[in-house]
């Protein structure tokens, strides 16, 4: 039955609002004024363009330690707290389960930035009215930045299924970090005249997720317009990641037994 | 011949034990067992014996190594098998932050149910395991008991043919216990199947229609609890009172227990008169006379002292 | 709850939290002063590349990049009124924040100015220069940064033939301002007068929005118009020695004389008096300061 992900989702979705994980929209609602305050006093000339950083930044910042965070927990959790036992005696497959896990994430995650994204715009209306049309451009930004998340997420999941939450915490943003700096290790390995190096790095960057692709940030602030077919093949290549992570998750999960 | 409930040929687990040089340890032994539809069937054995790993087992939770299981006709590896089966794990562990109403809602969605069945059916079980004022309550305030309770419905709520519970009478008080009892034997009323484990035999013993004793992975005996413990009396126990708190008869002291004002002789049947005789002699108040008939029990811990593979008491029925 | 066992504990917690804040407020006071009697407050910059903050910075260079020129601005700003100041700090912080983000323009135009002023600044307009061409070869479309180094060569580096080319290649870019070729041509062929001068520092007051950047602007301005009036009062203080036989003493005399209509002012209202050498200065009380001469100027550029 195609609704039972569904159910699954909400309820996780349902589980993170009672842990409260939504409350990180205080502090940031309360950094956005703040900057919004005091960036008049600080730059001059550069408002939107601090703004838009900050905001943007923030946004990808909350969101993956949220991705992590709970990410890794996801499946861990329920198979530490047995809560999986009487779930997994009902009609629901195994695949199902984890596809409502990761929407239920994922949707968190859409929630949470939409409202950041309120308060990134309340916050360049109060330092620079009125908003010009290249301020949309936020939207791409953000749009990206939970392209990114989605991968980060489904990365978590993967791990969740059978590693603990610190040893998935740890994997997950290892793969992240080598994700964003995956250019330069290639542009590295080039340098070296060392063909196997070479080689390797050269593997790599094709086989991590390479987060620096999302990356719009600093071109947003300047206003800068983010062609389509940027948009496009990154939401490709990252609908075709995930689903080779979810996949894995699933070989995985669905062959393993609980404790 | 017609389909089995459960129907287990050969099911074996076995675990990886140790980090090194991993061994296998073997759970569960070849167990060969056929549970028919209506059944109130009892699964024994003590701690580690193997019952919860075969309810795993059989609800998908585990993975067999070797061997095979169906319910119902159709194998434990199909998932539609679970829209026909309910099940209570040994713990409940359940989402501490939903309310009752909230997880029995929950789990009715993956059997289908539109939303005007899913609150009928919750309202009514609710009021059934006595948990009716309960619902808004989220699950991490719950006793032990409030949660076996949450337990049971969940497992039942979807009208399952075949009802796995696992140790359901564990953490209930008395009352609790009836309840879970009377529940049992209402879903036999219904002509569902109801396969339990547990290690208290004194429920097993008044419910079941046959159990199966199991022990370190093996089994070791199927059959009704009547059929398996054999019905010769052996002796008589005389529960008796003394009178004004005089002491026994020097040579019935030797063999009666006494505890506060009562005392208690087990005599063979033969000598039943005579003793009868003795205490009537020395004006004991007789209380009571009943004959001592070897429980579960004791069939029970003989299997397991003995750890010897007994053969069946009586061969499983086919019908 | 008037339960006394309990309301004792709760009552020496409140009264305990903040006197514990005072005294740690009160010691960071004393740690603060301790800092600065160390000597002058240590420069400190622990990350000096800016490449390795580029790569450390995990995509958000940009915002390091803001947060940067925060400081930037917070380090001159602490200096800025302060005898003495030394500005060692300004070229590495300015370097980090233009390799974070190429595309901060205000950052290479505060660079302009600031890292130039022997007094006010870094005392290094070579460097001011790397961060101009830099930010040209960030952003060619940037008219405002030709005019920054052409304003570079012709102030502090007296070079008037490469201050012209700067002033023509951003007159040349799709917006920038007619004036710019007015200045081209003027340095070429007038350079260090004081109407090019003049209106070179006019044109940084005008296309720049940083307050700090204007103020100098002005008080430059000020200064050269202080500059061509002394210029202007020595040399009819000449021709006043020339007729009296001696140098004027006030410019009330050479009013009298009729050599001048009205006693003449400096910007800020303070009339100018002559020194017993006959040339003319500024009031002692006037804040105007007439820019560094030429010589000191070439020498710094050294």
């Amino acid at each position: 039955m195609s609704s039972m992900p569904a159910a699954v989702a909400l309820n996780t979705f349902r589980e993170a609002v009672r842990d409260r994980v939504l409350y990180n929209l205080i502090f940031f609602a309360l950094m956005m004024i703040g900057a919004a305050i005091l960036v008049g006093q600080i730059s001059i000339g550069i408002n939107r363009l601090v703004i838009i950083n900050l905001g943007l930044s923030a946004i990808s910042i909350f969101g993956l330690v949220m991705a992590v965070f709970i990410g890794v927990g996801l499946v861990y959790k329920e198979i530490e707290k047995r809560t999986l036992y009487s779930l997994l005696a009902q009609p629901i497959r195994r695949s199902e389960f984890l596809l409502g896990k990761y929407a239920g994430l994922l949707l968190t995650l859409a929630v949470n930035t939409s409202f950041m994204t309120l308060g990134l715009a309340a916050a360049l209306f109060y330092v620079g009215r009125p908003l010009v049309r290249s301020d949309a451009l936020i939207l791409v930004a953000v749009y990206l930045i939970l392209l990114q998340l989605a991968l980060v997420t489904a990365l978590a999941l993967f791990f969740s299924c059978f590693s603990s939450p610190l040893l998935s915490t740890l994997f997950t943003l290892g793969i992240y970090i080598t994700g964003v700096f995956a250019r330069d290790i290639r542009t590295l390995g080039e340098l070296t005249h060392n063909p196997a190096l070479k080689g390797a790095t050269q593997v790599l960057y094709y086989l991590v997720p390479n987060f620096h692709n999302f990356n719009v940030i600093a071109a947003v602030a300047h206003g800068d317009s983010i062609p389509a077919a940027l948009v496009a093949q990154n939401t490709v290549y990252a609908a075709l990641y995930v689903a080779l992570l979810l996949t894995c998750a699933s070989a995985i999960f669905s062959r393993r037994d609980l404790k | 011949m017609t389909t089995p409930a459960i129907d287990i040929a050969g099911l074996t687990k076995d675990y990886p034990v140790g980090f090194w040089r991993p061994r296998m340890r073997r759970s569960l032994d070849h167990l060969t067992l056929r549970v028919e539809e209506g059944e109130i069937f009892g699964f024994l054995g003590p701690n580690g014996a193997g019952k919860t790993t075969t309810l795993k087992l059989l609800t998908g939770l585990i993975f067999p190594t070797l061997g095979m299981a169906q319910v119902r006709g159709r194998p434990i590896s199909d998932i539609r098998m679970h829209r026909e089966i309910g099940y209570l794990p040994e713990q409940p562990y359940f989402y501490d932050y939903l309310t009752a109403r909230e997880l029995l809602d929950y789990y009715a969605r993956f059997s289908g149910f539109s939303r005007a069945e899913r609150r009928e059916r919750i309202e009514r079980l609710l009021e059934r395991v006595g948990l009716a004022e309960a619902g808004d309550i989220q699950l991490r305030k719950f006793s032990k008991g409030m949660l076996q309770r949450v337990g049971i419905a969940q497992a039942v709520l979807h009208d399952p043919l075949v009802i796995f519970l696992d140790e359901p009478m564990s953490g209930l008080d008395p009352v609790g216990r009836r309840e879970v009892r009377d529940i049992i034997l209402g879903l036999k009323q219904q002509g569902r199947t109801v396969f339990f484990s547990t290690h208290i035999l004194s429920d097993a013993e008044m419910i079941c229609d046959r159990v199966a004793v199991l022990h370190q992975g093996k089994l070791l005996g199927v059959g009704a609890p009547s059929e398996i413990v054999s019905i010769e009396i052996h002796a008589m126990e005389i529960l008796f009172e003394m009178r004004d708190g005089r002491p026994l008869p020097p040579h019935l002291a030797a063999t009666a227990t006494r505890t506060g004002g009562r005392c208690r002789i087990a005599v063979p049947e033969g000598s039943l008169y005579e003793t009868l005789g003795q205490l009537q002699a020395c004006q004991a108040r007789i209380l009571s006379v009943a004959p001592v008939r070897p429980t579960l029990e004791d069939y029970f811990l003989r299997l397991i002292g003995g750890g010897e593979q007994v053969s069946p008491a009586v061969e499983v029925r086919h019908s | 709850m008037s339960d006394p066992s309990r309301s004792r504990p709760l009552w020496t917690v409140l009264v305990a939290v903040p006197v514990l804040f005072v005294a740690l407020a009160a010691l960071q006071v004393r740690i603060d002063a301790q800092a600065r009697a160390m000597g002058d407050e240590r420069e400190e910059l622990l990350l000096r590349s800016p490449a390795t903050l580029k790569q450390i910075s995990l995509g958000y260079d940009s915002l390091l990049a803001d947060l940067y020129w925060t400081r930037a601005i917070q380090y001159y700003g602490e200096r800025m009124g302060t005898e003495h100041a030394r500005f060692d700090l300004l070229w590495p912080l300015l370097d980090i924040t233009t390799t974070l983000d190429p595309r901060l323009i205000v950052a290479y135009r505060f660079g302009a100015v600031f890292l130039s002023e022997p007094r006010l600044g870094a005392g290094r307009p070579d460097l001011a220069v790397e961060l101009v061409h830099r930010g040209i070869a960030e952003n060619p479309l940037e008219w405002r940064l030709y005019a920054d180094l052409g304003f570079l060569y012709y102030w502090w580096l007296q070079d008037y033939p490469n201050a012209a080319t700067a002033y023509l290649e951003g007159s040349k870019i799709p917006g920038a301002p007619p004036l710019l070729k007015i200045m081209a041509a003027r340095v070429a062929e007038k350079g260090g007068a004081f109407e090019t001068s003049r209106m070179i520092w006019l044109e940084i007051y005008q296309s720049s929005k940083d307050p700090r950047v204007r103020n100098r602007a002005l008080e430059i301005l000020a200064g050269l118009r202080a500059e061509e009036d002394e210029s202007h009062l020595d040399e009819i203080a000449e021709t006043y020695k020339q007729r009296f036989g001696r140098y004027p003493a006030t410019t009330a005399e050479l009013r009298d004389s009729g050599l001048l209509e009205g006693i003449p002012v400096d910007p800020v209202g303070y009339p100018y008096v002559f020194g017993p050498d006959g040339k003319s200065r500024l009031d002692p009380n006037s804040s105007v300061v007439i820019p560094a001469p030429v010589k000191t100027r070439r020498s710094i550029s050294k």
